[in-house]
C-alpha cells in the first residue's frame, strides 16, 4: 500500500470524520451521564459499530430493558444495511481476509463514500482503508466524550451537517451522471411518504421495500414489453 | 445483562451487514433482479438517507438545516468542489443554531 493510497483515503474520509469524532463524542458523553464508563462506549462502538442504534442502546442498556426488545430494536434500525451489500456483493467477495472487516464496517456513510471512488486497481486498498479510518474515529471520539466529556464548554451542535452535505453532494454527482432519474426520484418521494406517515423513528426501512419493489415491478414491466 | 445486551446488538448488526454474503456465498449466483436491484438501489438510497438526515426538517421546523442544504446544493452546482461546498454548508448550519 503506497503512500498515494493512504492519502486518497484519508481525503475520501474527512467528512466522516467530521461526522464521526462529533457525533461518536456526543454518544460518549451520553454514555458517562448515563453512568458507563468509556471502556463500554469503546467495547460498544468496536462490536456493534453503529450510528443510531448505539444511542438507543444506551437507554435500553440503563433501563434494564429485555433481550427481545434489544434484537428486534437493532433488527428494525439496522436492516437498512442489508441493502448496502448488495451493492458491494461481488468487490467485497475478491478482499479476501478483509472480508469480515468490510461487512463489519458496512456504515451509512462508507457505504455512500464507497459509491464515490472510481474503478481501479487501488480501489479495494481504498475502500479498506476508508472502513479502517472511519471506525477509529468513531472509536476516538466514543473514548473522548467518555473522558473529556465534561470539560467541552464550546458548543459544536451542527458540525455533524458535514455528513449531509456530503450525501447531497454524493446524489447530485449521481444524478448527472446517469440518464435515469427515476430511483432518486422514487426514494425521495416514498422516503418523503413514509416520514410523514411513519414518523421519524421508524421509516427508513419500509421506504427502501417499498422502492425496491416499485423498481423490480417496473424492470418486469419493461421485460414484459421487450417481449411483445 | 449488559454484556449479554451487547454481545446480541453486536450480532444481529453483523449479520443483517453479512447477509447478502451468507445467502451467495462460493460459487452461488446473484438473481438477475437482486444484481439489477444493487446496480440500481445507490441512487434510491441516497435520496432516503437524505430524507433521513433532514427530516428535522419537517419533523421539528429545523430551518437551519433546510437553508444549509440550500447552500450546499447551490455552492456544488456553481463550482463542483466537495469540501469547499460541505465547508459552507456546515458553516451555515453551525452559525444558523448559534445565532438563532
Amino acid at each position: 500500500m503506497t503512500k498515494e493510497i493512504v492519502k486518497k483515503a484519508f481525503i475520501k474520509s474527512i467528512p466522516i470524520m467530521c461526522s464521526y469524532i462529533f457525533v461518536s463524542m456526543a454518544y460518549g458523553i451520553m454514555m458517562a451521564e448515563a453512568g458507563f464508563s468509556w471502556i463500554y462506549s469503546l467495547g460498544i462502538s468496536l462490536s456493534v459499530y453503529t450510528g443510531a442504534f448505539q444511542f438507543v442502546l444506551i437507554t435500553f442498556l440503563s433501563s434494564g430493558a429485555s433481550l427481545l426488545t434489544v434484537a428486534v430494536t437493532a433488527f428494525l434500525m439496522n436492516s437498512r444495511q442489508t441493502f448496502y451489500s448488495l451493492s458491494f456483493l461481488d468487490e467485497f467477495k475478491g478482499m479476501g481476509i478483509r472480508l469480515p472487516y468490510m461487512i463489519h464496517t458496512m456504515t451509512d456513510e462508507t457505504y455512500a463514500v464507497n459509491l464515490t471512488l472510481e474503478e481501479g486497481k487501488d480501489k479495494k486498498d481504498i475502500m479498506f482503508l476508508i472502513a479502517l479510518f472511519s471506525r477509529v474515529y468513531w472509536m476516538f471520539g466514543a473514548v473522548l466524550g467518555g473522558i473529556l466529556g465534561q470539560f467541552i464548554t464550546y458548543d459544536m451542535t451542527g458540525i455533524d451537517f458535514c455528513m449531509t452535505a456530503l450525501f447531497l453532494i454524493i446524489m447530485i454527482d449521481q444524478w448527472e451522471k446517469s440518464k435515469n432519474h427515476l430511483p432518486a426520484v422514487l426514494g425521495l418521494s416514498v422516503a418523503l411518504l413514509c416520514l410523514l406517515i411513519i414518523g421519524p423513528q421508524n421509516f427508513m426501512l419500509p421506504a427502501l421495500l417499498i422502492v425496491s419493489g416499485i423498481l423490480l415491478l417496473l424492470k418486469d414491466k419493461e421485460v414484459n414489453n421487450d417481449d411483445n | 445483562m449488559i454484556i449479554s445486551m451487547i454481545l446480541v446488538s453486536a450480532l444481529i448488526t453483523f449479520g443483517l451487514r453479512a447477509l447478502p454474503f451468507l445467502i451467495f456465498k462460493d460459487g452461488k449466483k446473484m438473481p438477475d433482479k437482486l444484481m439489477y436491484l444493487g446496480k440500481i438501489l445507490p441512487s434510491a438510497i441516497m435520496a432516503v438517507l437524505i430524507v433521513y438526515c433532514l427530516k428535522g426538517v419537517i419533523t421539528s421546523f429545523n430551518y437551519s438545516e433546510l437553508l444549509a442544504a440550500i447552500v450546499v446544493f447551490i455552492t456544488y452546482k456553481w463550482k463542483h468542489n466537495t469540501m469547499l461546498s460541505i465547508l459552507l454548508g456546515t458553516l451555515c448550519n453551525m452559525l444558523l443554531i448559534h445565532l438563532f
